[in-house]
């Protein structure tokens, strides 16, 4: 693919009337695993948002896997996948249920099975047949993170995926990115755990006051 | 921003024609011979309620110019709501004279009449119209979220009016309650055109009321405007001085 | 597009289930409803039992109101209304999908209420079809511009009291329709009360039209 797979200039975004976003510029190769870095409320959720295509581009250039945002940003959320700071998972439905929902509505032929997917997590078996409210917010995260492997996305956005996994699930996490980046998915993952995610980066950008800041190979930068 | 000449001019012109109205009303039409002096209402109430109706139009149109991507602009959002203010406060006006008139005329303040009772509904209609309006948020997703509501309230209209209609028609006949005998008295002469005048008088005033609340409503907005880009200048500087 | 109203109609109808919503809290709400008008109005007069039609659609739509904020409650909870966006489902099919559930709930309160009012108010049923097709139309209609209205207050801070303004006057045609057909069924003249039956089938296809047309602009704006 001879086209970045996100490419923002001067984007701005709004929360509100707050400018969340004031003039980003980010261009992502395909393939590439880009840690985003900064300190609260620089601007990092708004930003993985925005390329997800939640978050409306007001003023500025995005185009995310082809899509231009600014003009379109509902066609892009197919080829996605957001890892928030919520689950999005319904609370009175049971793990199993969760993830067939979202299973039939992508419509995929090429993910795993929701059996498949819950197994690579380590949730096969007693736990796919209870409720999500009787979770744990570890185990919700873990569901979550199956959530992921069910869209058959080109672009993972993967927003503090760490917090709250414990070691078990953080190294299966990081097994999952390094696999996905290896068949080519690109990665943009923003998080505190800044040891582990450099780890997986191959690229490291620092964000702060809704603009990107530096951008840097991952071993060169030194710590924040 | 000033009202410009065009403006000023209207708002005198209807002062004006408000004032012949009042003389015209009050003083050279003759009482009705069944209604007496009661009958002076319908000289306010009518244009009244073609003011409503103007109104919920021009409201309805604001938000179908919103929703067409080609037209999409936010002064149609602005235009729409700022009619629907109008139009609500006319409705009041419409149903608290009405009400007058009721009781003068046939002793009751309400009667659960067809166009009395679909007017009371319009009135709820777009009251909650207005709630929607103040509540907050993104400005784009407001205008659509308006727009939406508006036409929503619009396409109900013509099934309320049928509804209310078939339902008073098939319960109660009586003629005594008939609407007719308000809006179709024995009209001759000065009083056919003082109701006229009353229509073009209050359609004037109509226009002066909207283009001030609508450039009220434009000045507010772009004040936002230029928050904006202020709230993006602090913005950016956040970064250089660490954040807040 | 059906496919996927289907599908989003089976996740609501299933989180109903589970969760017993409607058949813990809204259907006895509903049968307090019915014993409280009875309270209000003199029940040995007869005044309930000629008054029957209306106070049952009245619950109907008491009860309607709490199905449609509960259906976009358990949407506002962690995050779902993203992965709802993010899901690549038509918002035509979100819609449909969501009123169909909310219209199947209904239905399922409309037969306990029906039940509540024969024994409670000791009137007997007469003109099944055209109290079943009433139903039916009357149910659709409420479901699609509460679906509508739902969306529409949704995510908003004042959802809660926003809501009952906004969808109340707009259904408000009908009570009055639903009102009056039910009657002459009761009545024993059902040919009064297939006009009425009209205007609820006019009303339902006109609501089901917009919210179709205006679910995707709905669902992208609040966030």
């Amino acid at each position: 693919m001879d086209r970045d797979v996100v490419h923002l200039h001067a984007a701005v975004s709004l929360l509100g009337r707050f400018p969340a976003l004031a003039g980003v510029d980010l261009d992502v190769a395909a393939g590439e695993v880009v840690l985003v870095q900064g300190p609260n409320g620089a601007g990092k959720t708004t930003m993985l948002r925005a390329c997800a295509g939640l978050v409306p581009v007001v003023d500025g250039e995005a185009v995310v896997l082809g899509h231009d945002l600014r003009r379109d940003r509902r066609s892009v959320r197919r080829h996605v996948a957001l890892l928030g700071h919520t689950t999005g998972l319904y609370d009175d439905l049971t793990v199993a249920d969760n993830l067939r929902f979202v299973a039939r509505a992508t419509r995929s032929n090429a993910a795993p099975s929701v059996e498949d997917a819950l197994a690579r997590l380590g949730l096969a078996g007693r736990l796919a047949g209870v409720q999500v409210s009787r979770l744990s917010a570890g185990q919700r995260r873990r569901v979550a993170v199956a959530g992921l492997l069910l869209r058959p996305a080109d672009l993972w956005l993967l927003d503090e995926p760490h917090a709250g996994l414990d070691a078990d699930g953080r190294e299966r996490l990081d097994q999952l990115v390094v696999k996905a980046a290896a068949s080519g998915t690109t990665v943009l993952l923003a998080s505190h755990e800044l040891d582990r995610a450099r780890a997986l980066a191959s690229r490291v950008v620092t964000m702060a006051g809704g603009q990107i800041r530096a951008s840097a190979p991952s071993g060169v930068v030194g710590v924040a | 921003m000033s009202s410009g000449i065009g403006t000023r001019v209207l708002g005198v012109a209807a002062v004006a024609s408000l004032a012949v109205l009042a003389v015209m009303a009050l003083v050279i039409t003759p009482a009705d011979v069944n209604q007496l002096d009661a009958v002076r209402l319908i000289y306010i109430h009518v244009p009244m309620a073609t003011v409503m109706y103007v109104a919920f139009g021009v409201t309805a149109l604001g938000s179908i110019l919103y929703l067409l991507p080609r037209t999409r602009a936010r002064k149609w959002d602005l235009l729409a709501g700022a009619a629907a203010e109008i139009g609500v406060v006319f409705t009041g006006l419409v149903l608290v004279s009405g009400s007058i008139w009721g009781r003068t005329t046939w002793g009751v303040w309400w009667t659960w009449d067809a166009r009395l009772t679909t007017t009371a509904v319009l009135f709820v209609l777009f009251l909650g119209y207005l709630a929607l309006r103040r509540v907050g948020g993104d400005v784009d997703a407001r205008a659509k979220r308006n727009s939406i509501a508006a036409l929503a309230a619009c396409i109900d209209l013509p099934i309320v009016h049928k509804s209310v209609e078939w339902w008073r028609t098939l319960h109660q006949k009586s003629s005594l309650l008939d609407e007719q005998t308000f809006l179709h008295p024995h009209i001759h002469g000065s009083m056919y055109w003082t109701v006229m005048l009353g229509i073009g008088a209050f359609l004037l005033l109509f226009a002066w009321l909207l283009i001030n609340r609508y450039r009220l409503a434009k000045l507010e907005d772009r004040m936002e405007d230029e928050g904006l880009e202020r709230a993006i200048a602090e913005r950016r500087a956040e970064a250089l001085t660490g954040s807040p | 597009m059906l496919r996927d109203a289907v599908v989003m109609a089976g996740k609501d109808l299933r989180i109903e289930l589970r969760s017993r919503v409607a058949t813990n809290q809204v259907a006895p709400f509903a049968l307090l409803v019915l014993i409280l008008f009875a309270f209000a109005l003199d029940p040995d007069r007869g005044v309930l039992a000629r008054a029957a039609a209306g106070l049952f659609w009245v619950a109907v739509l008491f009860c309607a109101l709490l199905a449609i904020q509960r259906a976009f409650a358990v949407e506002a909870t962690d995050g779902a209304r993203d992965n709802l966006r993010l899901s690549g489902l038509d918002p035509a099919a979100i819609f449909l999908g969501k009123a169909s559930a909310i219209a199947a709930e209904l239905a399922v309160l409309e037969v306990i209420l029906g039940a509540g009012v024969v024994i409670l108010y000791n009137r007997s049923l007469h003109g099944p079809v055209l109290l079943v097709v009433t139903c039916v139309l009357a149910t659709a209609g409420l479901a699609a511009a509460g679906t509508l209205y739902g969306a529409l207050a949704a995510g908003l801070r004042v959802r809660e009291t926003l809501l009952p303004l906004l969808l109340l006057p707009v259904v408000a045609p009908v009570l009055l329709a639903a009102t009056r057909a039910s009657e002459a069924a009761l009545g024993g003249s059902p040919g009064d009360g297939w006009p009425w039956v009209r205007l609820l089938g006019v009303f339902a296809v006109i609501y089901i039209a917009f919210g179709v047309v205006a679910f995707g602009p709905l669902l992208e704006e609040s966030s």
